[in-house]
């Protein structure tokens, strides 16, 4: 029982950041309605930022942290300038947007491997002070507290900006219809930088908890998450923030679960994309989407 | 009668967007189909042509209940349709437009290209010289290597029509065919339309141009809060009261 | 001679892989020319090789028997698929066939009969340039004659405009599932070829980054003619070697310039290297133009 329960909790801390990245994901799209696959890269250059202000720039955790976060929003923005942006008035901007994030993918991958070398880099001993409860039988640490702390702070702050502020509104009106938007004079463009801008910043900070968690880090350690954050943001419905936060949570529990029961790693993805697969079959717009799955 | 809507209705969750809407269409003539924006009138053309099936009711093509077919099996009955919004195939040429638009008459089979006969030769060589000839009849015969979006309005308007005519349908329904178009270019649709109505086509047409509808329509139906109010000879039509009310004003009275 | 055999040793598996990559990405192009965006082309290309493999390995049947096989069941496969995922549209499409395409390598990874992670080991190697050069040219040949018959007009037609497509009399379902089929049984005969070249084949050499990569070579090379993703498949494959000769050898600076080549071909070739080429004559090849003139 208490197996289960350990899984349970390892998934839950999984499963969060899993959200966090996704909820960047999805932001994206449902603003733009286009995947940008440079996601996950961002996701790796937060991580290491991190790690780089820890390790050569002497910083605390607390300070590298947002620092980082900011970093990766600022490459969010250069990812839309370069790659998004010429391409707008294109009439296959949806295909070529795929590729051209992939590109810039691929470059910051280049970047990260030269600044870090291809091999695993990992935060110094005591970064985050190793403190361990044991709740009946159950360990947990203080890393992890902190991770969904975190997480849970990130996604409450980012609920209200889109509920309350000026900006949240603005983002909404061009997820809406950006004619519209633009017609009430909201400042599309700058309106769409910001989104990526915000958009990449959680994403960053996912890598650096990401980083913190399996002590591990390395340039290519965004590619296995990306394709999970695709499942995440179908799974919970295109472009919708609940959506992508349940099916983070959703991923992370059902990957521990499906290790701990069959007891293989092999399996650990097979339910999630089992779901994933039926879940396009049977009901398309995912399980808190509203969508328009069937049109152009 | 080649088509006859019988009591066709149309639901949008809680809007009635065609209500129990009745009219024949006769063979070989050109039907005008009016009313005020959000009549039912495109809803209507959807329904005829499989896009947007009705809700109720029944739509006769020679007799034949057509309604829920989907469109491609409508267009093989002999329908063929342009859009109120133009819907061509952007990057194509205007040629390649219609050799497209000839997908139902032409076969075009694949083994006969694998094995380079001469026959492919022929037949590909018939269907250009048929598709010249209708961009002709719409006067865009020199504009056939020029890519549709690059074309002006109204040459996109015509280069539809010639479209839609290449699969040499029997019943043609066109939205909106002369909206936004000046003068000579609605004079030459005009053209166009008496022609292939001479040549025993049907038209169905969808058209805010009072002066246009009402010099060239054998018939036509009004329509108002998606229902029928009339159907009839333009001068009945324009002078019928419900209509003068409704829609066009005294002073278009024709009679 | 003695020249072009010394390249051929050095350069002979590079050639290799650009031709299956070449076939693999003409497979995507075939769904691509109706305007869907399938991410499942690498995973057919495993149900091709895997079946072909297995029927070699485990029953003994003859090479060009395994190969047909192969993409026979890739063709099945893309049928079956095709049949409740191709009335989605755009990114929920893509979305599906991903979703299949990680089914199917999670399958290869677990089931006795394919080896699980180990991979299926032991093929024999019969196939070879030849033989691979051969396929990729017949069915170069088959696609770029399909362009104007009445099939290649649909899918075209689709691509530009499904609703038009469907009011002049083009059937939907069905014209997008022959391509979808057809495309995934030239998948499937990538990857029986690809499976009798190495010796082996394991689940991870058919994942998603294989499919990203087929849709890399269409951007890149172009996906409005057929030899446009011949040319970028070519392109990308080679490309690390060609940088290697020209002294740029492994690591980091070479993934940019892998990165940045792509970017560029991207920004400033939207119709892909094929452009270059090609001036008339195929179906929705004319340069696009600025938006039509009101008039």
């Amino acid at each position: 029982m208490n197996v289960l329960g350990q899984q349970l909790v390892n998934g839950l801390f999984i499963g969060g950041m899993y959200s966090l990245f996704a909820v960047g994901y999805t932001l994206v799209f449902g603003v733009l309605d286009i995947l940008n696959l440079a996601h996950a890269a961002v996701f790796t250059m937060g991580g290491l930022a991190a790690l780089w202000l820890v390790q050569s720039a002497g910083l605390s955790i607390w300070a590298a942290f947002p620092l980082a976060t900011l970093l990766a929003g600022v490459l969010g923005l250069l990812v839309n300038q370069v790659a998004f942006v010429p391409l707008r008035r294109r009439p296959d901007t949806y295909f070529s947007g795929l590729i051209s994030s992939i590109a810039m993918a691929i470059i910051f991958e280049a970047l990260a491997m030269q600044i870090f070398g291809a091999h695993n880099v990992r935060f110094p001993a005591g970064t985050v002070p190793v403190v361990i409860w044991r709740l009946g039988g159950i360990t947990i640490t203080l890393l992890q507290v902190e991770i969904l702390a975190t997480v849970v702070l990130l996604m409450v702050t980012l609920t209200q900006l889109l509920k309350r502020a000026r900006i949240g509104k603005a983002i909404r009106a061009v997820a809406e219809n950006q004619r519209a938007a633009r017609l009430l004079g909201i400042n599309v463009d700058g309106v769409i930088a910001f989104t990526f801008f915000l958009s990449s910043a959680l994403g960053g900070a996912a890598g650096i908890l990401f980083g913190l968690y399996f002590d591990s880090l390395s340039p290519d350690m965004g590619r296995p998450i990306e394709l999970k954050g695709l499942a995440v943001i179908v799974l919970g419905g295109m472009g919708s923030v609940p959506g992508a936060i349940l099916g983070g949570l959703a991923f992370g529990l059902s990957e521990v679960l499906t290790v701990a029961i069959s007891g293989t790693s092999n399996l650990r993805d097979a339910v999630a994309f089992t779901m994933l697969f039926a879940i396009m079959l049977l009901r398309p717009s995912g399980i808190l989407g509203k969508g328009r799955t069937r049109e152009a | 009668m080649l088509l006859e809507f019988q009591v066709v209705s149309r639901n949008f969750g809680g809007v009635r967007a065609l209500d129990e809407v009745s009219f024949r269409v006769e063979e070989g003539q050109i039907h005008g189909l009016i009313g005020p924006n959000g009549a039912g009138k495109t809803t209507l053309l959807n329904a005829l042509s499989g896009l947007m099936p009705p809700s109720g009711g029944a739509v006769l093509l020679r007799g034949k209940p057509i309604q829920g077919l989907p469109p491609h099996r409508v267009a093989a009955l002999g329908v063929a349709r342009t859009f109120q919004n133009i819907r061509l195939f952007e990057t194509m040429t205007c040629l390649e437009n219609v050799l497209a638009g000839q997908h139902l008459v032409a076969r075009r089979p694949l083994w006969p290209r694998l094995l380079m006969l001469p026959s492919h030769r022929r037949e590909e060589a018939l269907w250009r010289e048929k598709a010249m000839a209708v961009l002709e009849l719409v006067g865009l015969r020199e504009r056939a290597e020029v890519p549709a979006n690059s074309l002006s309005y109204g040459e996109r308007r015509r280069l539809e029509i010639a479209r839609a005519l290449a699969s040499e349908p029997r019943l043609l329904l066109l939205d909106e065919p002369v909206a936004g178009m000046r003068a000579e270019s609605i004079a030459k649709v005009a053209e166009v339309a008496r022609k292939l109505a001479a040549g025993g086509m049907t038209i169905l047409l969808i058209e805010h141009n009072m002066n246009f509808v009402m010099g060239l329509c054998d018939r036509i139906t009004v329509l108002n809060f998606g229902r029928t109010i009339t159907t009839g000879l333009p001068k009945e039509v324009s002078c019928h009261p419900e209509v003068v009310e409704a829609y066009l004003g005294a002073e278009v009275c024709l009679a | 001679m003695d020249l072009i055999t010394h390249l051929y040793a050095v350069y002979g598996s590079v050639l290799n892989f650009m031709g299956i990559n070449a076939l693999l990405a003409l497979s995507l192009y075939v769904t691509l020319s109706s305007g869907l965006l399938s991410l499942g082309n690498a995973a057919f290309a495993g149900i091709g090789g895997y079946v072909a493999g297995i029927l070699t390995t485990k029953l003994g049947a003859p090479y060009l028997v395994s190969l047909g096989a192969g993409t026979l069941a890739a063709g099945l496969a893309g049928m079956l698929l095709g049949l409740p995922v191709l009335r989605l549209r755009g990114v929920f499409l893509a979305m599906a066939t991903l979703a299949f395409g990680e089914v199917v390598r999670i399958a290869a990874l677990n089931l006795e009969i394919t080896g699980g992670a180990m991979g299926l080991i032991g093929l024999p190697v019969k196939t070879n340039t030849w033989i691979i050069y051969l396929a990729l040219a017949a069915a170069a040949y088959l696609v770029a004659r399909m362009a104007r018959s009445r099939l290649g007009w649909a899918l075209t037609s689709i691509r530009e405009d499904e609703t038009a497509a469907a009011a002049m009399g083009v059937n939907l379902t069905l014209t997008k599932t022959i391509a979808f089929t057809l495309g995934a049984g030239l998948a499937g005969l990538a990857g029986a070829l690809y499976a009798h070249l190495n010796f082996l084949i394991t689940p991870g050499e058919f994942g998603f980054s294989v499919a990203v990569n087929l849709l890399m070579y269409n951007i890149v090379g172009g996906y409005r003619v057929w030899y446009g993703p011949l040319l970028g498949a070519a392109l990308l494959t080679a490309l690390p070697e060609l940088l290697r000769a020209l002294g740029v050898t492994a690591g980091p600076l070479r993934l940019g310039i892998n990165g940045l080549i792509l970017l560029l071909v991207i920004l400033f070739l939207p119709k892909g290297l094929a452009d270059l080429f090609h001036r008339r004559g195929d179906p929705a090849t004319a340069p696009a133009q600025a938006a039509p003139a009101k008039g």
